[in-house]
């Protein structure tokens, strides 16, 4: 059979189970669907689904699975590691029609709700409860909550709240079959093997999220921000560890370097002090008292630390203000390059100064500029490296200088991604990262759950084929990696 | 030393994540592993035994974790510690203690010889889960040795991280039926500056409102309880944060809340003093009083609720299923056990369940670690 007969078979059956408008097939109409946030990978898919119910999710996995046909399920298409990359042979899922709130249960702090909703709506939904939605991504006007579990993004305030991971109570899954699955409970556990640590971070790998239910929490009765500019970067990412030495865990903890400064404030106009080196800006939320006691704590310890200007939220708008500015740094940057490209890097803080000088001199051995942002409280850092995707070679070289930066954080005992997932974009830095073991129980536990190989196939997890090849070109003190595989 | 310091040298660095260097007991346990893997002997993984009596006995040769011990790095500014499993909880919590730290999720330990590993792998949390979190939530990464005799390192010490599948987290409560914990780290937070405890006398539905009424306030609330006759609430923050918030709670202050929380923490409780079967029920924490006989202690708000009874444990289960929980034959499960086989932890359903052997084979292909333990091992 050849491929237009097989797609003619598969729009022939999905055509049993949805509406023809729910169907996308021609170029034109896939166009808009060829990448997710990570713009420099892009494939059309063999169709567009556009599902409403949790009966046609079924009956879609149900025909791929019987026609062996791969699924990349998509959210609101934010993802920055191509974790919602469409593949050639494969249908993309898009659950965007998934957009209902289904309850706020007020006093047993949930909301349930479909996997399309946006992750603020959920926090404005829930608002006159008193009560939010805690992780913040940056893109959080624009992110679907199914996108989160799925990545187990981050945020601004995670240090504090937690992940995606700590936030999720239950989800509805359809597996690869087309059967539902409750994972989670109504209380704080269920019985069983934590399936739903599994879920969340999974990538689309191991089932299609339909319905989740959220942790909400009482919004802080106050808050307020602090920013502190620094003269030098190294004294800006010690400040970082004084705080959390004294015993003060903030509810967000942020680290701007000079490009990222100027670039934000460039963009929002928020009032950064662009000479500076270095900035933090660090949010504190609970009782009024309670604040103030720990501002002026952590005032002094900036103090201290060497910041060259304190400035102090004096209203809830002048704060949201201050965050605006580094809630908008990404797009910032975008407008003084043609191109950037984004890591995550996660590493234990007390390494900040040393992969912060690692990364300058990488800049320059590279000759791209990169410019900072750290949820530097957790350690994640996301430097952009500047480039242009019209110059010639300028695109692998950002991705080679990013490889060694995350190559970097594994080094020095972190990770190569904290909150983006691996998606399409990290795998090389897996085979840095994992041991072929651990690759393997991985390769296992999809397996477990998606024996064909048709969610989301070839992402977030490489073979140890692609480890070897890649492995091959760093060989270092003569070892090999992966010896025990067999080598062409 | 100035925070400019010398940067590790590229070149004396390992690449190679899988050249683990195992040390002390790591060796000794693997051997036992392999070699229970090739003759398909049952083995069954103990530590300090302070929680034996949790979920189904099992049979097979002893795998001895107890002296594998120490806690191999420990940073209190990066707020993670790293501990080989078989270390006492006691000794991590007093060094983390002298630290001004504390593992946030306050697990029980049953006992003085309670080691971390025994701990993470029955995944049990103090009173202040519901609003810290659990022990799940803390865990950023562990060492395991799988039913197939390999040793592998997932997560990390960093906190955050989404590189690859959770396993570590997926580590913990599952009882070792999915691998043997050699080490672990965990995310740990600082003690509060202060704490309070307060009680008021309430009767039972009154007490599941107040509860979850307080827990969805802004409010520094870390344990909420109810003992049948009182709501106890736990206030942690600074001196002015606790002033504060004492002035919004009407209740009078426990003097010896902390040996409350202790002791209703360890089940030296008075409540606990009793043969009877206790079950653990898990429940959306405002769900109404079940009203089933027997008596009753609320944890966690409401969602983690105690019940001693005779009751049959259907009776038991499906009062809890109709409200969306479930329920564990905690402790005393021989009062049952003697009489008829029924598993200790709730049957799941089906398509589950096939998705829990899967994942089983995939660390344990020979089911050798903690056989029948959690669920029943096909073998």
């Amino acid at each position: 059979m050849n491929d237009h007969n097989k797609k003619q078979i598969l729009i022939q059956q999905l055509q049993a189970c949805l509406p023809a408008s729910s169907i996308l097939s021609t170029a034109e109409e896939l166009r808009p669907y060829e990448c997710d946030g990570l713009s420099a990978y892009r494939e059309l898919p063999l169709l567009v689904v556009m599902p409403e119910t949790i009966e046609q999710v079924q009956a879609i996995l149900r025909v791929c699975s019987r026609l062996e046909v791969p699924v990349v399920a998509r959210g609101a298409g934010t993802g920055l590691s191509g974790g919602a990359l469409p593949l050639s042979n494969g249908i993309l899922l898009s659950l965007t029609k998934f957009n209902r709130i289904f309850e706020i249960d007020q006093l047993n702090r949930i909301a349930r709700v479909q996997p399309g909703v946006r992750n603020l709506a959920i926090s404005e939904a829930a608002a006159p409860y008193g009560l939010y939605y805690a992780p913040d991504p940056s893109s959080q006007i624009a992110c679907s909550i199914g996108g989160n579990v799925a990545e187990n993004s981050g945020g601004v305030h995670c240090l504090k709240y937690g992940l995606t991971v700590h936030n999720i109570q239950q989800l509805k899954v359809v597996t690869i079959d087309g059967e539902v699955l409750t994972i989670g409970g109504s209380g704080f556990d269920s019985a069983g093997y934590d399936l739903l640590a599994l879920m969340n971070g999974s990538e689309g790998m191991l089932g299609v999220i339909v319905e989740i239910t959220v942790k909400l929490l009482p919004i802080p009765e106050f808050a307020q921000v602090i920013l502190a500019a620094f003269d030098d970067v190294v004294k800006a990412g010690t400040a970082v560890g004084d705080i959390i030495a004294a015993g003060i865990v903030p509810a967000g903890l942020e680290m701007m370097d000079n490009p990222s400064i100027r670039a934000s404030e460039a963009y929002a106009k928020v009032g950064y002090p662009t000479e500076a080196a270095a900035i933090l800006l660090c949010e504190l939320d609970g009782s009024e008292a309670e604040v103030h006691e720990q501002v002026s704590n952590i005032e002094a310890l900036l103090n201290q630390a060497g910041a060259i200007s304190i400035r102090k939220s004096t209203s809830d708008a002048e704060r949201e203000l201050m965050w605006k500015g580094r809630k908008a740094a990404f797009p910032a940057v975008g407008r003084i390059s043609p191109d950037y490209y984004c890591m995550d890097g996660t590493i234990p803080r007390k390494e900040l100064p040393n992969v912060l000088q690692r990364i300058s001199e990488l800049s320059s051995e590279y000759g791209l500029a990169v410019a900072n942002v750290f949820h530097a409280g957790d350690g994640n850092l996301h430097p952009l490296i500047l480039y242009d995707a019209n110059r010639e070679g300028e695109l692998h070289k950002a991705e080679a200088l990013g490889g060694k930066i995350l190559e970097t954080c594994v080094e020095v005992g972190g990770t190569i991604t904290g909150e983006h997932g691996v998606g399409v974009e990290k795998l090389n830095q897996m085979c840095v990262q994992f041991s072929s073991m651990a690759l393997e129980q991985f390769h296992a536990i999809k397996h477990a759950f998606d024996n064909k190989q048709l969610l989301n196939p070839g992402k977030a997890v490489p073979t140890l084929h692609r480890c070897a090849e890649f492995g091959a070109m760093h060989v270092h003190g003569g070892k090999m990696p992966f010896p025990e595989l067999e080598r062409f | 030393m100035g925070a400019r310091c010398h940067f590790l040298s590229w070149n004396d660095f390992n690449y190679y994540p899988e050249t683990i260097s195992l040390s002390d007991l790591s060796e000794q346990l693997q051997a036992q592993v392999q070699q229970a893997r090739q003759n398909k002997t049952p083995l069954v993984i103990t530590g300090g035994g302070s929680k034996s009596f949790y979920g189904h006995s099992c049979a097979g040769e002893v795998l001895s974790v107890s002296e594998h011990r120490g806690i191999v790095d420990y940073e209190p500014r990066e707020l993670v510690v790293t501990v080989k499993a078989g270390t006492p909880l006691k000794e991590l919590q007093q060094t983390l203690s002298d630290n001004g730290q504390m593992l946030p999720f306050e697990p029980p330990g049953f006992a003085e010889s309670a080691t971390i590993g025994g701990t993470i792998a029955c995944g049990l949390s103090g009173p202040r889960r519901p609003f810290a979190g659990s022990a799940r939530d803390f865990i950023l990464g562990c060492k395991v040795l799988t039913g197939k005799g390999e040793v592998i390192v997932f997560g990390g010490r960093v906190i955050k991280n989404v590189a690859g599948y959770d396993v570590s987290r997926l580590m913990v409560g599952a009882l070792g039926t999915l691998g043997v914990l050699l080490e672990v780290s965990l995310k740990v937070l600082p003690v509060s500056e202060e704490e309070v405890t307060i009680a008021m006398p309430a009767h039972v539905n009154e007490a599941i409102d107040i509860m979850n009424a307080r827990a969805g306030q802004a409010l520094p609330l870390t344990a909420a309880v109810y003992d049948g006759e009182a709501v106890v609430l736990r206030l942690s923050s600074t001196g002015q944060g606790i002033k504060e918030a004492k002035k919004k709670i009407a209740g009078d202050e426990l003097k010896q809340g902390a040996e409350f929380w202790q002791q209703l923490n360890e089940q030296e409780h008075f409540f606990f003093a009793d043969d009877m079967p206790l079950w653990r029920l898990s429940l959306a924490p405002a769900t109404l009083h079940l009203g089933l006989p027997g008596g009753w202690l609320f944890d966690w708000g409401g969602a983690l609720r105690w019940l001693k009874t005779e009751l049959s444990p259907r009776d038991v289960r499906d009062a809890v299923e109709a409200e969306g929980g479930h329920a564990t034959l905690f402790r005393n499960k021989e009062f049952w056990l003697q009489q008829e086989s029924f598993p200790v932890f709730h049957p799941l359903p089906s398509s589950l369940m096939a998705i829990h052997q899967k994942l089983k084979s995939a660390f344990d292909p020979e089911r050798i670690l903690n056989r029948n333990k959690f669920y029943e091992d096909q073998v």
